[in-house]
């Protein structure tokens, strides 16, 4: 009946996942509870669970990589406090418990954490910059994220009912095969990962057809902001490279369920091959996550220096290299497999040829800065520690990229401080300047400044403190992945990491304040004219938050600034352009399809994680059936009528002409 | 043998070389341990010490002014300080652009060099250069243990490698059950170990002394325990080893090498005073008896008894 699930998948023995899973499911049923109560529930039913709004799918997103962040970043916490202890003993966690942690911790911080925060910001900000209403296929793009978001539930599920993958973030056989992992760890890992995977190519395809056919009147390539073109940049890769991830899974599946033989050891199999292909998705997949980081970091550095960004087509140039780049380089996570001179030193030279637009950029950030008037506000803190943390990251990449000296330093923790530093230094950063930076833009307030700060710095520092110390243990020859150790010189330098990253614990402590805070204050944080940071791009030029519809009028696009140059012109003449005419706005209608497809994709997971094959089935059949009710529907879209618009944007039109007659009076 | 230490120093350009000794001893200043690939003991080592250096003085050479710029940049041109000349339109200079380009490139162009001729002086699979002959040692990685066979002198060893000092060391290495690296961060590069297939790996320590190996590939339950000490002896001490354990240990055959197929941690060294004819080749082309599988539920058949 149900397959290998019996009440012995449960770890009741055992208090860590006992008591986290615990805490988890009183905070779910709290919250529930509270939603039904207060009668939230169709509020949150009708505005944001069926909502095909690219803005709410986008802040559902960035909602969702923030509660992973605390659950990858708890893993964090276990790992780094197992090795401050664990010299000459055990520690507190037993090698089955901490395998299973550091797997979690970087499943879910790539996957989770990393990816979904970036496409949520995509998500918010693409049509906003390109001044248009909604992407382009929105029920589609519903439908991605609740994917994400039954692939999170499914591996957060293997808490408490089973247990998660001990092979690793990436399950290399044949560690990963059914000989050596027999229980339901990886079969977790393979199920959430590869359903949240379609998620993921469906939000990429959503994006990338937004970027290349759905642009405002006017906009054309040269026209468009730095982010959408890294954003573009991004999307190309996820297409390109999200097949070759569900490809590589379907056959490890294949493997485990079927007995086929594609990486077994006997039976003709090859671990290579994996090795491979997993590494032609995993680094473009590095890229997917730094490309809209780099664009969110343009942004943000010439919103806050007051100036265009510089060198705009050299960006250009740069961005799209580096996408190109990212496919011809994937050889370098193995080049201790004996692959051969000659091939080493191509993909070593190849690597190297990366760091080229790189420093580009990060020399084009500086000049932007030159002759600018640089305000330090908290998304420009995070851009300036990023630029410092960034170019360290990358030069101890371009090291790990000479051949030989990857031969002594590879899989140590000098590798673990590398990768840190460019993820943390450069993606997470990114996410946090842009979570500040569009904060106001989504909700109408800004996040409060004090709290924003000391987050900041609690991070870098933190960050510092915690990573440093790997480069030099790694130097030491202390591999990564090590339960426990029995060198005595390694014990200090963990001790500091550790408390590297409970530093780090506090600025997460600040953001949550910060958020409390924020919202208590929210009066007094409002942003009432839709540009709280004197910005730029297009979507400043619309209301915080904005309606539904974004623009009531499509901007006519003459250049790259189009909003700052139309905010110029306009103070200076001291007059508002004329209303234009308004017309009636068609949006698409919410639609439950992407809840229901999700909920029947975790159930199709979970039955097949347990081999309960009438739940799968089952699944199957209501996923189909759930895309037959949608593709029969009759009614797609919905229409705000004309005097409502013209409604809405008098009001917004009366409060910015009062606004400019105050500064032409105080001017 | 002074010419291979010659040799493999050289691979590091001579450029800069007063740099490096500089950047050695920065670091020295850490409380840098001893068991690093910051303090090699062989020809292999140090020229991958001399190149990581290299390579990263050459970066820093770029690297350190970009990051004073960074944090020069921003606070001069801080919004509050009035003698900051301002330039809000100044957003494209060829000039900019060129150097803009070139310096990364000149740095990669000067790096990729060093890559790609280290990339082949140091491969793993290229003979040391020399007179002596080397010896040959072979490599298997079971869960979660270490054999090596010296297939010349019909010994074998689990758990500890004894190799005479200044002589080349060919190493084949597979492995029994899943993927893991043979590592012994003195003497220099690591390479994987993986079941069906033999690597090769080209080591040699100058000296005697005592060295740490690893598995540096994550390899499941008993992986941190997978180490094992590398004693470096004069070639008379290792011939003498060689003879005491030819006449005294047990035999590597078919049933000892089945024995060692069981999944188990912390096995103290054992010597075994002949080895079954050709079974390296038997584990690479699976021939020899393959490991059991590891029951579901539980860390590879190993409870970590004995360890709180």
């Amino acid at each position: 009946m149900f397959g290998r699930l019996t009440w012995n998948a449960i770890p009741f023995g055992e208090p860590i996942p006992m008591i986290a899973a615990a805490i988890v499911i009183l905070t779910i049923l709290g919250v529930s509870t509270l939603v039904l109560v207060k009668g939230w529930f169709p509020y949150l039913w009708r505005e944001w669970i069926t909502s095909v709004d690219h803005k709410r799918i986008g802040v559902m997103y960035c909602a969702l990589a923030l509660v992973m962040l605390l659950r990858g970043f708890s893993d964090a916490i276990l790992m780094r406090s197992q090795q401050a202890l664990a010299f000459q003993s055990g520690g507190y966690l037993t090698p089955e418990h901490y395998d299973q942690i550091f797997s979690a911790h970087g499943t879910i911080m790539i996957f989770f954490v990393a990816m979904t925060f970036m496409v949520g910001l995509m998500n918010f900000v693409l049509p906003l910059q390109l001044g248009v209403r909604d992407v382009a296929f929105p029920t589609f793009n519903s439908v991605g994220f609740w994917l994400t978001a039954s692939g999170v539930l499914l591996i957060n599920i293997s808490l408490v009912v089973g247990s998660f993958a001990r092979t690793g973030w990436l399950p290399y056989p044949p560690l990963s095969e059914l000989k050596f992992s027999p229980d339901v760890g990886v079969d977790y890992y393979l199920w959430g990962i590869q359903i949240s995977g379609v998620g993921t190519l469906i939000s990429g395809i959503n994006l990338l057809t937004t970027i290349l056919k759905m642009r405002a009147p006017g906009m054309n390539y040269t026209r468009m902001p730095m982010f959408c073109w890294t954003a573009l940049a991004a999307n190309l890769l996820i297409v390109a490279a999200f097949p070759i991830l569900t490809a590589t899974l379907a056959m490890l599946t294949l493997d485990r369920y079927l007995g086929f033989h594609f990486f077994t050891n006997d039976g003709g199999g090859n671990m290579m091959m994996f090795m491979n292909l997993i590494w032609a998705w995993g680094h473009p997949e590095v890229y997917i996550l730094i490309l809209p980081a780099f664009g969110v970091f343009s942004e943000i550095i010439s919103t806050f220096s007051g100036k265009p960004l510089f060198g705009y087509r050299s960006m250009v140039i740069a961005t799209m290299a580096i996408c190109i780049l990212s496919f011809m380089v994937w050889l370098h996570h193995f080049f201790t497999m004996g692959a051969g001179a000659d091939v080493n030193a191509f993909f070593g030279l190849m690597t190297m040829i990366i760091a080229v637009p790189t420093g580009v950029k990060v020399f084009n950030w500086l000049f932007t800065m030159f002759g600018g008037s640089v305000r330090f506000e908290p998304p420009m803190l995070w851009a300036l520690s990023f630029m410092v943390t960034f170019v360290i990251g990358g030069m101890t990449g371009v090291l790990l990229a000479v051949p030989p000296a990857d031969f002594v330093l590879h899989n140590s923790l000098f590798l673990v401080a590398h990768f840190h530093n460019v993820v943390i230094g450069g993606v997470l950063f990114g996410a946090f300047a842009g979570y500040t930076y569009w904060f106001p833009k989504a909700f109408g307030f800004k996040l409060d400044r004090a709290w924003g700060v000391r987050a900041f710095w609690f991070w870098t520092i933190g960050f510092y403190v915690a990573f440093m110390p790997l480069y030099f243990l790694g130097l030491e020859g202390m591999t990564r992945r090590m339960q426990h150790y029995d060198v005595p010189g390694w014990q200090p330098w963990l001790i500091v990491a550790a408390g590297g990253a409970f530093l780090i614990l506090l600025g997460i402590v600040c953001q949550i304040v910060q958020i409390y805070v924020s919202i208590r204050d929210r009066e007094a944080l409002a942003d009432t004219t839709g540009d709280p940071w004197d910005g730029r791009t297009l979507e400043w030029i619309t209301t915080s938050p904005p309606p539904a519809y974004n623009f009531a009028v499509l901007p006519d696009v003459t250049g790259l600034e189009v909003y700052w140059d139309t905010k110029q012109s306009v103070l200076k003449e001291g007059t508002m352009p004329d209303a234009p005419d308004y017309e009636a706005i068609e949006m698409p209608r919410n639609s439950p399809t992407g809840v229901v497809t999700a909920f029947f994709a975790t159930v199709t997971g979970f039955a097949m994680i347990w081999h309960i094959w009438w739940m799968v089935v089952v699944g199957l059949i209501g996923a189909f059936a759930t895309f037959v009710v949608f593709a029969w529907r009759d009614k797609m879209e919905y229409e705000i009528g004309r005097d409502e618009v013209v409604r809405i944007e008098t009001d917004v039109r009366s409060q910015r002409a009062e606004r400019l007659r105050q500064r032409v009076e105080t001017a | 043998m002074p010419r291979t230490t010659e040799n493999a120093s050289r691979v590091g350009p001579a450029i800069g070389s007063r740099v490096v000794r500089l950047a050695i001893l920065g670091l020295a200043i850490l409380p840098a341990g001893c068991s690093g690939v910051l303090n090699p003991a062989g020809p292999i080592a140090s020229a991958e010490r001399t190149i990581l250096l290299t390579s990263l003085v050459i970066m820093l050479a770029i690297v350190v002014p970009t990051l004073l710029a960074t944090v020069a940049f921003a606070w001069w041109f801080r919004a509050g300080n009035t003698k900051a000349r301002r330039r809000p339109d100044w957003t494209y200079s060829g000039k900019v652009e060129l150097v803009v380009w070139s310096i990364p490139f000149l740095v990669i162009l000067f790096l990729g060099g060093i890559t790609y001729v280290g990339a082949h002086k140091l491969d793993p699979y290229r003979p040391l250069d020399g007179k002596v002959t080397p010896l040959e040692i072979e490599v298997v990685s079971l869960d979660w243990k270490w054999l090596f066979i010296y297939p010349d002198r019909k010994v074998a060893a689990l758990n500890e490698l004894v190799v005479p000092a200044g002589v080349p060391l060919n190493f084949h290495i597979t492995s029994a059950t899943v993927m893991t690296a043979f590592f012994i961060p003195q003497l220099g590069s690591m390479i994987y170990s993986m079941n069906g297939m033999e690597t090769q790996l080209h080591l040699m320590a100058d000296d005697p002394g005592t060295f740490r190996g690893l598995a540096s590939h994550y390899s499941g339950a008993g992986f941190a325990d997978m180490n094992f000490p590398v004693r470096a002896v004069p070639m008379a001490d290792f011939d003498a080893w060689v003879a005491k354990v030819a006449a005294g240990g047990r035999p590597l055959d078919e049933a000892a090498y089945k024995g060692l197929l069981k999944a188990s941690i912390k096995d103290a060294p054992v010597t075994y005073g002949s080895v079954e004819d050709g079974l390296f080749r038997r584990i690479v082309t699976r021939t020899a008896p393959d490991a059991p599988e590891r029951e579901p539920g539980d860390t590879g058949s190993v409870k970590t008894s004995g360890r709180n």
